[in-house]
């Protein structure tokens, strides 16, 4: 039943074998991971044994039929790319999803790997404005960097807010199950700031089906790439929540028969994250593409596979955690970290940027002793009180994502907080330091 | 003539080939796809079935493709021009690839086969020589690259001539050798040799008897690491893994280092491409990159080629160890390399051992580090490859079994631990934890107590000791309270802190601090073993905590100040004044 509709189309009616997700036919001439349409929903080859042939359906195989119609494609995935993406929004397969075609070249997408000796050290300070991420975790173009965080915490809007002050040329928004509230959220919120012509989105929303949003995270980055390579800009890609991904890799690998490996998920699971984040790049001419993804805990726990997969190959991970004192989400200092921080503080802000960091947070480490101390019923020490009422001021005028200021002044609250409830000496920063910043 | 097979099978990276000709298990196979050549590794042989891990991507391979055999394992080219090198895990050189993306089915070669060394013979006509007979030597950087009988040569050969002193090419023939049956060998500079088969050209291969110095102090000072010898450093993500390595690679006592980044972060890599060449070698004066080789193959590249990575270090450093060179040999991280095996064991359905990884993965694990090794050559010259791999245990769980099997080999253990890095304390080395199975050795405790003085042993076993009482006091004061506990557990809670803070923790990142030699070493243990073995007075244990911060204080900016230095001298000085406030005479 091979009908030649064009030169390279070929189309089957017989197939012998279905489950939840795959379907399997006798065909031959058929590429590894080509794309078919079964029923008029896309597919992929993920396996050929001599004329068999299985595909994966990313929207299910629900109410397909042995007799369905296959029609091979003669090609992987692919997106079309051109400056007409800027301001669009798509769905996983890369159509869009507001009216209108794309005019551009298409590429394949999930492409080959930068060569790590045309690579150049990321050395470019992102400021976003909240000091938690500033002052204590800097960001450097070319990173890749998570939100651990619990699925109520506010981790959408702060992404939102990090994209919008990033100064980036290009933002690029890959949700994978995304609520549709969240959706619509991000779209008013680049909208009110005037920046939808620097956003281009791929949306899987929760109402899509789970293995469809395999291909986001691809369609995101084929369309960083473009920016970054062909356009030398500077690109931002948000990818949220990759838990989420994760989780439809685990339902293919468990539809494929594959042994399961920790917490069920696939043994390939480590390559299969790097191969997404390790498109985070910093190119000698001056593009770059940086990723801030969100991985969502099961209440704060990070030694399960996915967080503990996803820490090994990101650049730090930035926690946010409520602060009961204050009432506020905070960027926790002692668990976030930016890995690449040390090649901007001081270099590319103020000089006494590190010590002033370190200080801050050592001074605040301090203040969780004597909370604890407080905690069971120990008596306070005037040091231990002073520790206290700085940690609520940090707290609020630096930690709390709500702040918005430029470095320098994130450093003089610093000092203000450090002068109004420390000597220099218990702040212990370089002489050179206290003679020019500390405030009389 | 060449095998040839069709493809008939494609699962991701593996794919079945079928062949009625000659294969061998580790053959390498050319997957014809378009106008390019997949490189591939057979993995399993089922009658006519030939299971072939891919070394690429194999999107868009069809069933019916043509394979070529190659008739060899896979094999890494040896000759001058290795160092300072950046190879993937195939021995691709990265700089000769064109473009900014790593193109399917590119393969450049590994040395520069137009450039001329400096040559100067060894042997002459009429020696009998066997395979790693040193017949000649070449110009490498600084190195003296030997020019040896190739390894794959069996048996006696008799030298008919070797070329004379002059600029060469490494195709050239550089000696001529002639086999017992009387046929003449062209020998060059260069030679091939299968990466997972061993390079035994030695005689002896003795117990490690001398310690490699890393200038780290709770390597050298606390559980020092064989000249030859193995150790292991697992950690949690954010532990300082990285960190440590560096610090290892750029200062260590070794000729040359071999750094395979198997499968970790490729701005890691390109951080040692950045600072290398920047760097100053303290013992040579040269850059640190001429004594530094990088086999990379990062988390994002083919998973296949992450096996491969390891193998292909390892035998570049049996290669120079058996020119009589120091190696050492770094290898972030073999969790990865693990993981990449599971993936193939998994697609070819094999039954799974724990958490999903192969049955033989402690073989294959031990099998490895048994590569490693202080050996002596066929002219009694020495040579060694010091292995220190490090291991990403899943969740920071160290029950697991890449970590356990790895335990089970490797004669170093160097935990790294979540709580120390936590609290700042670097390197994150748990002191208490880790272990240097060579301080059991009585050949290499002989070598140190004659390198540091007769006490040496007996001093490291005493701070260690220290540290252990340390920490059951402070569990005691942690539960009965600060008054809870007699005075003197605050002083031997604090005298362990002394340990820790003046010998366990080193600044990485300070210019002085970073790289303390032996010497170095010893007057701070010295010194160290003296404050702890003097009473203190105290009248409350308030008193305690201050004093000892000063005291420990003043020791750092001891580890600040150039050895020896006035300002050393003078920080000594203090140091002294503050012990005396408080001494018992």
């Amino acid at each position: 039943m091979e009908k030649d509709t064009k030169a390279f189309q070929r189309i089957y009616t017989k197939l012998f074998q279905l489950t939840k997700a795959t379907v399997s036919l006798h065909a031959t001439g058929i590429g590894n991971e080509e794309l078919a349409i079964v029923d008029g929903r896309l597919a992929q080859v993920v396996k050929i044994m001599e004329d068999v042939v299985t595909l994966q359906v990313f929207a299910g195989t629900e109410g397909i039929a042995n007799d369905a119609e296959v029609i091979f494609t003669g090609k992987a995935p692919t997106l079309k790319v051109g400056e007409g993406l800027a301001g669009r929004f798509f769905n996983a397969y890369g159509e869009p999803i507001d009216g209108g075609e794309i005019m551009g070249e298409e590429i394949e997408i999930g492409g080959p790997s930068v060569n790590p000796v045309r690579r150049k050290q990321p050395s470019e300070f992102i400021a976003t404005g909240i000091a938690g991420i500033d002052l204590n975790n800097a960001l450097v173009t070319g990173q890749k960097i998570p939100f651990f965080a619990d699925p109520d915490q506010p981790f959408n809007q702060v992404m939102a807010n990090v994209a919008l002050r990033a100064e980036a040329d290009k933002i690029i928004l890959g949700g994978v199950g995304l609520s549709n509230d969240d959706y619509l959220y991000f779209k008013s919120v680049f909208d009110e700031a005037g920046a939808l012509d620097r956003i281009v989105g791929f949306i899987n929303t929760t109402e899509n089906p789970p293995v469809e949003r395999l291909l986001v995270p691809d369609m995101a980055l084929s369309a960083a790439e473009y920016f970054a390579v062909e356009k030398g800009e500077k690109v931002l890609v948000l990818l949220t929540d990759l838990t989420l991904y994760a989780d439809a890799l685990s339902i293919v690998s468990n539809r494929m028969d594959q042994i399961p490996s920790k917490d069920s998920m696939p043994g390939s699971l480590y390559s299969d994250l790097a191969r997404l984040y390790e498109k985070a790049v910093q190119f000698p001419d001056g593009g770059s593409i940086t990723i801030i993804a969100v991985t969502t805990l099961s209440s704060g726990d990070i030694t399960h596979a996915i967080p503990d997969n996803t820490g090994y190959i990101t650049e730090g991970q930035l926690f946010l955690r409520k602060d009961s004192d204050i009432g506020k989400v905070i960027v926790d200092p002692f668990r976030s970290l930016s890995r690449l921080k040390q090649l901007v503080i001081g270099k590319k802000t103020r000089e006494d940027h590190p010590q002033v960091m370190n200080a801050a947070v050592r001074l605040y480490a301090d203040a969780a002793n004597s909370k604890t101390k407080l905690e069971n019923g120990f008596d306070l020490t005037d040091y231990d009180e002073r520790t206290l009422e700085f940690a609520r001021a940090y707290s609020e005028k630096l930690l709390a994502i709500d702040v918005n200021v430029e470095v320098e002044a994130m450093l003089d609250t610093a000092y203000e907080l450090f002068s109004k409830h420390f000597s220099p000496v218990e702040v212990g920063l370089k002489q050179e330091f206290v003679d020019k910043y500390w405030k009389k | 003539m060449s095998t040839i097979g069709k493809v008939t099978g494609i699962i991701a990276n593996l794919v079945i080939v079928e062949t009625q000709d000659r294969v061998a298990q580790n053959e390498i196979c050319f997957i014809k796809h378009d106008d390019t050549r997949l490189m591939a590794e057979v993995i399993k042989i089922m009658g006519s079935k030939v299971y072939v891990q891919v070394f690429e991507s194999t999107r868009g391979l069809k069933v019916g493709s043509e394979v070529e055999f190659a008739g060899h394992m896979l094999e890494v080219t040896l000759g001058p021009g290795l160092l300072s090198k950046n190879f993937d895990g195939l021995q691709n050189d990265l700089d000769k690839m064109t473009g900014v993306f790593l193109k399917r089915g590119e393969y450049t070669e590994p040395l520069e086969n137009d450039k001329e060394y400096e040559f100067e013979p060894i042997a002459k006509a009429g020696d009998t020589v066997v395979a790693g007979d040193w017949l000649g030597e070449a110009k490498e950087n600084w190195i003296g690259h030997k020019i040896m009988v190739p390894f794959v040569f069996t048996g006696k050969y008799t030298v008919k001539s070797v070329t004379e002193k002059g600029s060469y090419k490494i195709n050239d023939t550089m000696a001529v050798l002639t086999d017992k049956d009387g046929k003449e060998h062209k020998v060059t500079m260069v030679q091939k040799w299968p990466v997972k088969v061993p390079i035994r050209a030695y005689t002896e291969k003795p117990r490690p008897f001398k310690v490699l110095e890393t200038g780290v102090r709770v390597f050298d000072t606390l559980n020092p690491i064989a000249e030859g010898g193995t150790g292991f450093i697992p950690g949690p993500f954010g532990s300082g893994k990285t960190v440590l390595q560096h610090a290892l690679s750029k200062q260590a006592e070794a000729d040359l280092v071999i750094i395979a980044a198997c499968g970790e972060r490729a701005n890691e890599v390109v951080e040692i491409f950045t600072e290398f060449p920047e760097l100053d070698d303290p013992r040579t004066g040269r850059k640190l990159m001429e004594r530094t080789t990088i086999i990379a193959n990062t988390s994002n590249m083919p998973v296949a080629a992450r096996e491969a990575s390891v193998y292909t270090a390892m035998t570049i450093a049996e290669y120079y160890r058996s020119m009589g060179l120091k190696v050492l040999l770094l290898a972030d991280s073999t969790s990865r390399w693990a993981q990449a095996l599971r993936e193939m064991s998994n697609r070819m359905e094999e039954l799974p051992g724990p958490d999903g990884f192969p049955m033989d993965l402690p073989a294959i694990i031990s099998n490895f580090y048994s590569r490693a090794g202080f050996v002596f050559l066929n002219n009694s010259e020495t040579g060694s490859i010091t292995f220190i791999g490090t291991v990403s245990p899943a969740g920071g769980n160290l029950k697991e079994p890449v970590t356990e099997s790895t335990k089970k080999t490797a004669r170093c253990f160097y935990a790294l631990s979540q709580q120390r890095a936590d609290s700042k304390r670097y390197p994150a080395i748990d002191p208490i934890e880790s272990y240097s199975k060579y301080l059991e050795y009585p050949e290499i405790v002989e070598y140190l107590n004659k390198q540091n003085g007769e006490n040496w042993t007996k001093n490291v076993l005493f701070v260690k000791d220290a540290l252990l009482r340390s920490k059951e006091v402070y569990e005691q004061i942690n539960i009965l309270g600060d008054d809870g506990v007699p005075l003197d557990y605050h002083i031997t809670y604090w005298k362990g802190e002394v340990v820790d803070f003046v010998i366990s923790q080193q600044d990485a990142f300070d210019k002085i601090d970073q790289r303390s030699e032996f010497k170095r070493q010893r007057y701070m243990l010295e010194k160290v073993v003296d404050v702890l073995k003097m009473d203190f007075k105290f009248d409350s244990f308030e008193e305690v905590n201050p004093y000892f911060k000063n005291l420990i204080n003043q020791f750092k900016q001891m580890n600040y100040s150039e050895f020896e230095s006035e300002e050393f001298q003078n920080n000594e000085k203090e140091l002294e004044v503050i012990i005396q406030e408080r001494k018992v005479a």
